[in-house]
């Protein structure tokens, strides 16, 4: 959340009448009984019971005193007994509800139970029991109604430390010897602080209103003092002569209770920095030059060319990559967090989000031309052709189906297929992707399945209609090593068996290495690199070198530091016009500050986007 | 000193019938200045491990001594743990200095002034530059805010550090600088270390001894080296042949 946003929801027109009008409340509450105190008291025999008029502005009530005077001087003791009712009941359940993360589980569950049983009384009752039982009053009034603001108290403090309770922070608190009130006050608290505020706030006009009907219904305050709910009381006897005995308190209380609650509304409104959000404009598609016809190759699969993603803000994670992929041929993206790498697999594969603008020289899959392309015709080339397989398991399948359904579906719905001889399909892809006992897993629901099973579920589900090329983002991430094995194994065999093509995603270099025929190195978006896995030991851009250097395998020599890249990758708001990498390189010059090295083509097919490694491999291979 | 001695530790989850048992009795041992790694897949308990190591999970039975005393739960100083997640381990709220000096405090006799210098001279064992005091954790990448809680488990001065992960949420590049660290930390501070993580790539490499853990039970520990070069148990042998490798320079690969 940013401090504009925050100072927008303050600034807005809700916030600017609530912080005005609780301000006016405050001030009035000084000033009110000093200024206008004894005309508020004194007593006038000889004009009870007056309507509006030159000497009262609203009139008098039953014994000649000035209305006006009496509502404006009850602001004073009807908001403070709202405050202080509210901050007891905050500060006391926030007590109750917070203290016992400090303590064991038995504790917390018998804390747990009581606030239960306390948020099933109804609120204004106890308050009147409460407040009768204490012989009425003022005190009385004010401790009945914090005791029932207690409980919602003490539950938004217990479900909000709970959070903080289950977190690592606290759980290195507790590793690291922190005493335990430390760790309440320090590390509990400040991370609940802001919705218990909030909470306070709103509270504070609730709490007026309460306060209020007490002593409307005369167990609250008591003569001589008088609140707002007082005078309500007294005025509605004479409604009918002097309605402005009641209308008066009526309006205040009205008043006081909307900008209360406005008040925390705007701040709960800040702190969630959601005001004034825009929602993010719909990109516009950009029209594509048409495809010379020379450009066509029976042999290239997928042909990617100047492809550009931006995100709203001007954001761009992905400049001018460009690639081929041939039929059956394994190739893979590495690079680290920001390196646009997912994103150039979700834009190949259509699968970014409306708001991000793609752009592309050229983006042509199996010779048609993907660019330009609504939705539904997207949907329709690729449907069959391309097969997506998502990073997360957990996540990607639908839990409420089963899973067979679910792949059976794919076929249903691009090909008419029959809903039995999907089924079959499905069931022959699950076991094509070796899950044993096909029959009765297909027929099973998502959380029967390890997160190994589902990953191999979500390659059947990719495979049904025996696509062209699969895309893989990050697909074992999630994985143990062993599942990651089997799960890369059968990208290979489709590819193997079926000529699939794939392009697989990761940050992990040697295991892509272990899977793909080719490798294209990202770095800030761009292509650095591309290289045969084979020519791997002899990389020569510093990123990929580096990368290599720094990944430990079970050959490293445990005797010498692991290679490191000192500095971060820029974020892609931080690219500027130079090489992305030259802050953090070795070979770097000041020239590579100046302009980004283009991605040349060497040969057999490499490429390389570093002019001084570029000079490296020349004179060392000469 | 710093010899870790696990003898028939047993933890269980939950209570009564609905308990699950993840650790079935199992014996540890790591020597004084030696690190011990644990290598293991989900659910094999590891994490378990550095939890009761750490006193954060109380054993249902065994027992878990340092030099032949008994560990004292979480509080006890001389056992420190560093967490898988950066971004989760730090208090949101403190700023960095703050939060290293806040251990000083109850560790160390150190008077208040003292204590901002040796904060810093933390900060640098852990190569961070002094302002990093300053910042809190939002305004730091993940790897120096790992950096951040490795200096603040060394400000108790513990004899036993448990790293438990962390590396795994981290990018490669930065992974080998947080590994270096700890084998340079290691060197010149001789502190006995538990370093745990699923990359037996990344233990093999931070460990003198490598402990193999499956379902709660360790199923085959010895040198690293030997341990990866000839794996005797059938697991070990999967996870070693399951860790990808890069094509060493003259390798012709198949297919």
């Amino acid at each position: 959340m940013s401090n504009r946003s925050r100072r927008a929801a303050l600034t807005g027109p809700l916030g600017v009448a609530s912080l005005i009008l609780v301000a006016a409340f405050v001030v009035l509450a000084v000033v009110a009984p000093p200024l206008w105190g004894e005309r508020a008291d004194l007593v006038d025999p000889g004009a009870m019971n007056q309507g509006p008029g030159p000497g009262h502005p609203l009139g008098t009530d039953n014994l000649g005193r000035d209305i006006l005077a009496r509502a404006l001087v009850a602001t004073r003791l009807s908001l403070a007994m709202a405050l202080v009712a509210t901050l007891a009941g905050a500060v006391a359940g926030t007590a109750l509800g917070v203290l016992p993360t400090a303590f064991g589980p038995r504790v917390r569950r018998w804390f747990a139970a009581v606030i239960d049983v306390w948020l099933a009384f109804p609120v204004l009752l106890l308050a009147m029991f409460v407040a009768i039982m204490l012989g009425t009053g003022t005190t009385a009034s004010v401790i009945a109604l914090a005791l029932t603001m207690v409980p919602s108290f003490a539950r938004l403090a217990q479900t909000l430390s709970a959070s903080v309770g289950g977190s690592e922070y606290l759980a290195a608190a507790k590793v690291l010897g922190i005493p335990r009130h430390r760790q309440l006050l320090r590390y509990v608290l400040p991370n609940i602080a802001e919705p218990l505020i909030l909470n306070t706030t709103i509270s504070v006009g609730g709490g007026l209103l309460a306060l209020s009907s007490l002593s409307f219904l005369g167990i609250g305050v008591k003569a001589p003092d008088y609140d707002w709910g007082r005078m309500l009381g007294e005025g509605l006897s004479a409604i009918y002569t002097t309605p402005t005995a009641a209308l008066a308190p009526a309006v205040m209380i009205v008043l006081a209770g909307v900008a209360f609650s406005m008040l925390g509304e705007t701040l709960a409104k800040a702190v969630r920095g959601d005001a004034g959000s825009t929602a993010p404009r719909r990109a516009v598609r950009e029209r594509p030059a048409p495809l010379a016809a020379e450009e066509r190759d029976d042999d290239v699969l997928l042909d990617v060319a100047g492809l550009r993603v931006t995100f709203p803000g001007g954001v761009t994670p992905v400049r001018e990559v460009t690639f081929r992929v041939r039929p059956g041929e394994i190739v893979g993206i590495v690079g680290e967090s920001g390196s646009g790498k997912s994103v150039t697999a979700l834009a190949v594969a259509g699968l970014l989000p409306a708001s991000a603008a793609v752009h592309a020289d050229r983006l042509t899959f199996d010779g048609h031309d993907l660019r330009g392309r609504t939705e539904a015709e997207l949907r329709g080339l690729l449907g069959t052709r391309l097969g997506f397989v998502p990073q997360d398991p957990m996540t990607s399948l639908n839990p409420a189906l089963r899973v067979g359904r679910q792949l059976a579906e794919v076929v249903e719905h691009h090909s008419g297929t029959p809903r039995a001889s999907a089924w079959r399909l499905a069931v022959e892809r699950l076991a094509g992707v070796r899950i044993a006992d096909p029959e009765r897993r297909a027929a099973q629901f998502p959380h029967e399945y390890s997160g190994g099973m589902r990953q191999r579920a979500l390659i059947a589900m990719a495979q049904m209609e025996r696509p062209k090329l699969i895309i893989a983002d990050e697909p074992t991430t999630a994985l143990d090593v062993t599942v990651q094995r089997h799960v890369l194994r059968l990208i290979a065999e489709a590819s193997r068996e079926h000529g699939t093509a794939a392009i697989v995603v990761s940050h992990d270099i040697a295991l892509l290495a272990g899977l793909c025929t080719r490798l294209l190195v990202m770095y800030s978006g761009r292509i650095v690199e591309e290289i045969d896995v084979a020519a791997l030991p002899r990389a020569a851009h510093p990123y990929t070198r580096a990368l290599l250097g720094a990944l430990p395998d079970l050959d490293t020599d445990r005797s010498l530091p692991l290679t490191t890249i000192p500095g971060r990758p820029p974020t892609p708001a931080e690219f500027g016009a130079g090489c992305a990498f030259a802050p953090r390189c070795g070979l770097a010059a000041p020239e590579c500050e100046d302009d980004d090295p283009p991605l040349l083509t060497l040969d057999g097919g490499r490429r390389l986007a570093c002019p001084r490694a570029h000079k490296e491999t020349v004179h060392g291979n000469a | 000193m710093g010899t870790l001695e696990i003898r028939g530790l047993t933890v269980r989850y939950g209570r009564g019938r609905s308990a699950v048992t993840v650790l079935h009795g199992i014996d540890l041992d790591v020597p004084d200045g030696g690190v011990l790694g644990l290598v293991g897949e989900s659910g094999s308990g590891k994490s378990t491990v550095a939890r009761a190591v750490a006193g954060l999970v109380r054993p249902a039975a065994g027992s878990i001594r340092l030099d032949g005393v008994e560990v004292r739960g979480a509080a006890d100083r001389r056992v420190q743990m560093v967490f898988q997640d950066p971004y989760a381990s730090l208090n949101p709220r403190m700023a960095v200095g703050e939060s290293i000096e806040e251990v000083l405090a109850v560790h160390t006799p150190l008077a208040r002034r003292d204590r901002a210098a040796e904060a810093a001279r933390l900060l640098d064992l852990v190569r961070l530059p002094a302002q990093v005091a300053g910042r809190h954790p939002g305004d730091l990448s993940g790897g120096m805010r790992q950096r951040v809680a490795i200096a603040r488990a060394l400000a108790a001065r513990p004899e036993m550090l448990v790293a438990d992960e962390i590396t795994s949420a981290l990018d490669a590049s930065v992974q080998a600088a947080v590994l270096n660290l700890l084998r340079d930390i290691r060197r010149e501070l001789g502190l006995s270390m538990l370093f745990i993580s699923h990359n037996l790539a990344v233990v093999r490499y931070v460990s003198d001894d490598v402990a193999v853990l499956n379902l709660g039970r360790v199923v085959e520990t010895g040198p690293a080296d030997a341990l990866v070069g000839s794996p005797r148990h059938p697991y070990t042998r999967e996870l070693v042949d399951a860790v990808p490798r890069l094509p060493a320079p003259g390798d012709h690969l198949a297919g």
